[in-house]
């Protein structure tokens, strides 16, 4: 499962997403959203998220692929908001169906990671006194 | 040569244009692209170095040549998750 869209993440989804009778682990990562930045005190109102969607798209397709070419035979489920996210609901989501446990913390860890660094999708703060600010990515 | 050119997040705000049509001459390069269309944004043309480039949903460097109906994003640094 690979989607971006406005859409809440339904977690439970991206878990049945990712069953299989063959495996003996689902792990699962969710991003939520943060009152406040690094390095800023200003609380923040509320987060806008902004994808260039068929390249993302195409990038959590190549991301699943390279986990499966690291650990092999995962199911992986990603998924990403796009528009309005209220703070402390989910932005992201990560579920990969493993084998073994070890497979899936490791491939779960690097799909977020990988995201992070270079899918094609950004995000503004509004802050509670007007502001607005995009926020890039520092390494994990 | 005509093109479809989109730009996202901060890059959108400072242009002015998330997509719009652009006509460039025959050999043009990514950079050369961004030249043009960042001339009228001295703020804009200072994120070159943190700006990546898309052309047909593949990222590519600036060197890389353009053709007819090709759409080009300017992807500036990412903030996903």
């Amino acid at each position: 499962m690979i989607a971006i869209g406005p859409e809440p993440i339904d977690l439970a989804a991206l878990i049945a997403a990712v069953e299989d009778p063959a495996h003996g682990a689902i792990c699962t990562f969710l991003g939520t959203t943060r009152e406040t930045s690094p390095g800023d005190e200003r609380p923040v109102e509320a987060l806008d998220y902004e994808a260039y969607v068929d390249l993302a798209r195409t990038d959590f397709e190549a991301i699943a692929t390279e986990a499966r070419e690291r650990w092999g035979p995962l199911r992986i489920a990603i998924v990403h908001r796009t528009g309005r996210v209220a703070l402390g609901e989910a932005s992201v989501a990560v579920a990969v169906g493993s084998p073994h446990r070890g497979a899936a913390f490791d491939a779960c860890e690097f799909a977020i990671d990988t995201l992070k660094a270079r899918a094609p999708i950004w995000k503004r703060e509004t802050y509670r006194d007007g502001g607005t600010a995009w926020i890039a990515n520092t390494p994990p | 040569m005509a093109l479809r050119v989109l730009a996202f997040a901060r890059l959108r705000e400072l242009l002015g244009f998330g997509e719009r049509t652009l006509d460039v001459g025959e050999s043009a390069t990514l950079d050369d692209i961004w030249i043009s269309l960042t001339s009228a944004s001295p703020e804009a043309s200072r994120l070159r170095a943190a700006t990546r480039f898309a052309r047909n949903g593949v990222v590519v460097d600036g060197s890389t040549r353009v053709c007819d109906g090709d759409e080009i994003a300017l992807l500036p640094p990412v903030g996903g998750g």
